[in-house]
């Protein structure tokens, strides 16, 4: 199985996600921004943290239109995984493979904690290691992490099982609680925690752990 | 030429940083401040001639998220 994270210039969790991926048995390639075209066979594609292109414009505004970022949305297009961290999901909302948008924090305060998270929807590919409605803990670090959805987009999101994070106690003011969002087909997931910094308890919480093993080893017995 | 692109968010979309500025003008006295909504402006260069459906298709890809974002276009 082969994992995909794309580096863009300011992103700075890409290293960590490799390593989160590679200890859940993927094989990792690294893609810059300006390549055009991903690896062969890639399976899943990483979209990692950080502050690309210095949040300039919009957070992921400009990394979304990205040569890469062309690739990114034929490979969903065409079913493939992407699984977008923090700045990732920002940038996942700016290209619409994922709904909504991320605006500032409602307290304006930059917020870098461990956080709880309700596991919504524990029936995909991304999040079936974990029991429906387990409560987990997963380091945020964000400025840019309040969801914004209007009341029917969050109905239609709420009912039909796209919310895969809830917040137990609201960081950052987002509606519905939401910590991340699938798409309609469940294959691309944004999310604002950072499960890539809880794999091993070393790291205080190893609760990040099960998503990507669950993403991978669905591959191996597929 | 040049064109001024408004951007605004949408109304009903919340404004955090609108609020705190808002905040701090009743702190420096100036009451009954019922709401400041915080945009930006966005000043293009461009060639003679160049259309504002062309200043429109900047704004849907780039200049503006719509989810979220109105824009008004000024050719100047």
């Amino acid at each position: 199985m082969r994992a995909a994270v794309i580096t863009f210039p300011g992103s700075n969790c890409d290293r960590d996600l490799a390593v989160a991926f590679e200890s859940a048995g993927a094989d990792v390639v690294r893609v810059w921004h300006k390549d055009a075209e991903l690896p062969a066979n890639v399976d899943v594609i990483g979209i990692p943290g950080g502050f690309s292109f210095g949040d300039y414009l919009r957070c992921g505004a400009i990394a979304a239109n990205s040569p890469i970022c062309r690739a990114v949305v034929d490979h969903a297009n065409r079913g493939g995984y992407v699984l977008g961290i923090c700045n990732g999901f920002q940038v996942l909302t700016e290209t619409r493979l994922v709904p909504g948008a991320l605006i500032r924090n409602t307290n304006l305060k930059f917020v870098c904690k461990p956080v709880g998270l309700k596991v919504e929807n524990a029936e995909t590919d991304f999040t079936r290691g974990y029991a429906a409605g387990a409560e987990i803990t997963i380091p945020v670090a964000h400025h840019d992490g309040n969801y914004r959805a209007d009341d029917e987009l969050l109905a239609r999101l709420q009912g039909e099982g796209q919310v895969a994070f809830t917040y137990t106690d609201n960081p950052n003011g987002a509606a519905g609680d939401i910590a991340g969002v699938f798409s309609e087909n469940r294959r691309v997931l944004g999310m604002m925690p950072h499960p890539e910094r809880a794999i091993e308890p070393l790291q205080g919480s190893a609760d990040g752990q099960a998503l990507f093993r669950t993403l991978i080893e669905g591959f191996v017995t597929a | 030429m040049k064109a001024r692109v408004h951007v605004m968010l949408k109304e009903g979309v919340l404004d955090p940083q609108g609020e705190a500025v808002r905040h701090a003008l009743g702190a420096l006295g100036f009451d009954g401040v019922g709401g400041v909504r915080q945009g930006k402006v966005i000043e293009l260069d461009l060639p003679e001639g160049t259309t504002e459906e062309t200043v429109t298709q900047m704004c849907e890809q780039l200049l503006a998220n719509t989810v979220i974002e109105k824009y008004e276009i000024e050719l100047v």
